[in-house]
């Protein structure tokens, strides 16, 4: 096989694994879309905040910390011990739910039956209210998150895969996070599908989506299950930011990503769980290939715009997006 | 006002009281929709609430299910003082109910649907569902038997498995009363089950509320406008006309209510 080709299959490769990020962010966008029909604009922030609060409990940062020095005068930065990574993320969780039941309580259960500008406008509002308390309880600076997950090319499968090509082909080169991200989101993704599914609060979960009047006269709290979407969401959004930090560090610009999302939404649908994944994977896909192969004539940085224009020529041919449900109404 | 009795004595003999409404007025801003309404249901009877359009009669019904909660009155549920609730509260009581316009989640099977409405029967906890084997395996099996038993009671075992948006008008106001069964209800709430319906759909409607009746001995609180259904239907009818009560009995007592006749059953009545 010519290397060019091996090349490209490479190329693809990646793209898929970036394309799993791009997943899991659209994955959150998902979940409170479908249940509450607000979008979240604020699910790119959520998961930089999730990483910032990881990230902080693991090194033992005092919260808050350059805020109460400024007040009182003190001198506090950490607590002087770190907290293991998976202890950490349990308590990154807490502090997620908790961050739903407050988003929920305070904001959207005043602003049920509002249009859907008035909550997406409401979501903006948060995304900058949430940056700043990131900002503020963990600092500015960019932190290095390491979790345990395996780094660097993966050298197994560069070996393994060495004799396809010629002389001049040394195997695929894959990182193994882009790896540990996949297999991951694919854990995700089979338990959210199980859990909507065939658990009890799945059920009433699509059924809020559905119809909210319904919802209530078979004994669902409408409350309890946007509490509940909100936590699923902002879990996702803490795996999402593990993957994405460990990647290239937790950075203001994190937040940025979610922007990347809304292309992946557009052609994978807004309310499908399988159509945020295929989505993700033909933006990741379809970036990476166009670089390679159009790229190089036309002056590079294909990335910044190429998902955008997919998702605009997509919308053309089929507004609902792959899996979006079409509305069936009879007339 | 009409000198009938509250209850015949014939049309539900020493049954004990399920619901008690006792001097219920609800407004909504200026406008009094419930004035002053009392009646009780009991236990294992059907029911009826009829009037003319705008007669209060859907927000009787809401007042029941808890959607709305009226400024003045009681509402006793088995001998107890209920206080105001939510409507998934109501519903956990053991309160069902179907809408006048239908509201089944569309984008779900019909199995699935018929599901929700066992969600109050649903103990096991997140994690134990986690799990799955033992506990959870088991209650979800013993309620999807219910709902079976439900689905063909109701003879939509052919279309189970359809998304409920395709369906008719007809076999839609099924699914939503297969729905309010699966809950296995105290107390059954139909706001106009025949609306819009064909004469055959309606018979076919009618028997399914009087064989529910019958085989679960459900209790049954229905809003009607045909009246020659509702007087077939019903062990004893609350009339209602400008939010007032104007006349409570059996069929045959409120057909012969003067003030029923003025009201509402002139032209109908023969």
């Amino acid at each position: 096989m010519s290397a060019d080709f091996l090349y490209g299959v490479e190329v693809v490769l990646n793209g898929l694994m970036a394309g799993v990020l791009y997943a899991l962010v659209a994955l959150g966008f998902v979940l409170i879309y479908k249940a509450s029909g607000i979008f979240n604009y604020a699910q790119g922030v959520m998961a930089l905040f999730a990483a910032l609060t990881l990230v902080g409990i693991m090194d033992g940062q005092v919260p808050f910390g350059h805020l109460i020095n400024a007040i009182f005068g003190t001198d506090l930065h950490g607590f002087g011990w770190t907290v293991p990574a998976f202890a950490a993320i349990l308590l990154t969780i807490l502090v997620m739910i908790l961050f739903a039941w407050c988003v929920h309580t305070f904001v959207f259960r005043h602003l049920v039956g509002q249009p859907p500008i008035i909550l997406f406008m409401a979501t903006i509002g948060l995304a900058y209210f949430l940056e700043g308390v990131g900002d503020l309880m963990w600092g500015s600076d960019i932190k290095t998150l390491d979790v345990g997950l395996p780094q660097g090319a993966s050298l197994w499968i560069e070996d393994s895969t060495a004799f396809l090509g010629g002389d001049g082909f040394y195997g695929f080169f894959i990182d193994r996070l882009d790896v540990a991200a996949t297999l991951v989101a694919a854990v995700l993704v089979a338990a959210l599908v199980l859990f909507s599914q065939y658990t009890k609060q799945g059920r009433a979960m699509r059924a809020v989506a559905d119809d909210h009047q319904a919802a209530l006269s078979v004994g669902i709290s409408l409350n309890f299950i946007w509490w509940l979407v909100w936590s699923l969401a902002g879990f996702v959004a803490l795996v999402a930011g593990i993957m994405w930090g460990a990647k290239s560090g937790v950075q203001f610009s994190l937040s940025l990503i979610a922007l990347k999302a809304l292309p992946v939404l557009m052609l994978g649908g807004f309310t499908s769980i399988p159509g945020a994944i295929v989505g993700g994977l033909i933006i990741g896909v379809g970036e990476q290939l166009f670089e390679y192969l159009v790229g190089p004539s036309i002056g590079g940085a294909t990335e910044n715009w190429f998902a955008y224009v997919l998702a605009l020529a997509f919308l053309v041919v089929r507004p609902q997006g792959l899996f979006g449900e079409r509305i069936i109404e009879r007339v | 006002m009409s000198a009938l009795p509250a209850a015949g004595p014939e049309a539900a003999p020493s049954r004990p009281v399920l619901m008690e409404l006792k001097n219920i007025t609800l407004r909504f801003g200026g406008v009094e929709a419930i004035k002053d309404i009392s009646f009780d249901i009991r236990e294992g009877e059907i029911r009826a609430i009829i009037g003319p359009n705008g007669a209060g009669k859907s927000s009787m019904l809401n007042v029941i299910s808890g959607f709305y909660h009226p400024q003045e009155g009681e509402v006793w549920f088995r001998g107890r003082r209920r206080p105001a609730m939510k409507p998934y509260q109501v519903a956990r009581l053991g309160i069902a109910r179907t809408f006048q316009n239908i509201a089944l989640f569309d984008g779900m099977s019909v199995l699935d649907n018929v599901m929700t409405g066992r969600i109050t029967h649903m103990k096991r906890g997140i994690f134990a569902q986690g799990v799955w084997k033992g506990p959870a395996e088991r209650e979800e099996v013993a309620n999807r038997e219910a709902v079976e038993r439900i689905i063909d009671f109701l003879e939509i075992q052919r279309i189970r498995k359809t998304p409920v948006g395709r369906l008719p008008y007809g076999l839609k106001k099924r699914v939503e009363l297969a729905r309010a069964l699966a809950a296995e209800p105290k107390l059954l709430l139909l706001d106009e089950p025949m609306a819009g319906m064909n004469v055959e759909e309606k018979e076919d409607m009618s028997r399914f509320i009087l064989d529910v009746n019958d085989e679960f001995g459900t209790t049954i609180a229905l809003i009607e406008h045909d009246m020659g259904v509702v007087m077939d239907l019903s062990d004893r009818v609350v009339v209602m006309d400008y939010g007032r009560k104007i006349g409570d009995g059996t069929p045959a007592e409120v057909r012969a209510n003067p003030e029923v006749i003025d009201a509402y059953l002139g032209v109908a009545h023969d």
